[in-house]
């Protein structure tokens, strides 16, 4: 897994490339806890994330609760699959999936 | 048949993806069918790599199978570590909000949505995991 940020001001982008998975979430959890005081909008830019087990929606849940205090979340780009899951999982209805 | 017999932990996961994936590729399984098997193995895999042996470790046996004509995929998961039936736990509520939904909790959840069958059952001194897939050529 890749991943790439983009700040502007209070503005984060997370670009993912990559499995998100067991192996690879807690690289992305820990980037989170540093990278997300002071942000007002984060956006998860999933173009290239080409898959993410409940490990990877662990961190996706634990930063849309940080946001939800802070700010507001947005998800883009996810391909079909990567959308299915958050369909299953009931997450199409907490996060803002674009 | 496919077989991979390997120590249950967390570092063996990309070759257990690796093993599954490489059978669903010989299957010529669509990518809307490899994402959920592959999820699903990585979930059923973690959680014996986590809990079965517990504090010490051991091995897992996973076998894949072609069934019903190639039409669907079958895939068993083999430990000696303690009794743990995942299906006894109760469903997530996936209807909560942000706020009041734990963090975790959803792995076997997303196994029992997305396959078509799970079944368990402790045999021999085996607990015995198996997932089956219709996949759509």
């Amino acid at each position: 897994m890749t991943i790439t940020k983009e700040q502007n001001g209070t503005a984060l982008t997370i670009f993912l490339s990559g499995r998100l998975d067991t192996t690879t979430a807690p690289e992305l959890e820990s980037e989170i806890k540093q990278d997300l005081e002071g942000i007002k909008e984060l956006t998860f830019h999933f173009g290239n994330l080409e898959y993410i087990s409940s490990a990877g929606l662990r961190v996706i849940m634990t930063a849309q609760k940080i946001m939800s205090k802070q700010g507001s979340m947005t998800v883009t780009n996810a391909s079909e699959e990567v959308k299915e899951i958050f369909e299953v999982t009931g997450f199409s209805s907490i996060i803002d999936i674009r | 048949m496919k077989e991979l017999n390997i120590q249950a932990v967390v570092e063996n996961l990309d070759e257990v993806i690796a093993f599954v994936s490489s059978f669903l590729e010989e299957m010529n399984c669509s990518p809307k069918d490899q994402m959920p098997i592959e999820v699903a193995v990585e979930e059923i895999f973690v959680n014996v790599a986590h809990y079965a042996y517990k504090p010490v470790t051991g091995m897992i046996r996973i076998v894949c199978n072609r069934i019903d004509n190639d039409a669907a995929i079958e895939i068993s998961f083999e430990d000696s570590g303690r009794p743990f039936d995942p299906l006894a736990k109760e469903d997530p509520d996936v209807t909560l909000s942000a706020e009041e939904r734990p963090i975790g909790g959803l792995g076997i959840y997303m196994v029992k949505k997305s396959m078509d069958n799970v079944q368990y059952e402790y045999r021999d001194g085996k607990n015995i995991f198996t997932i089956r897939k219709n996949i759509h050529l």
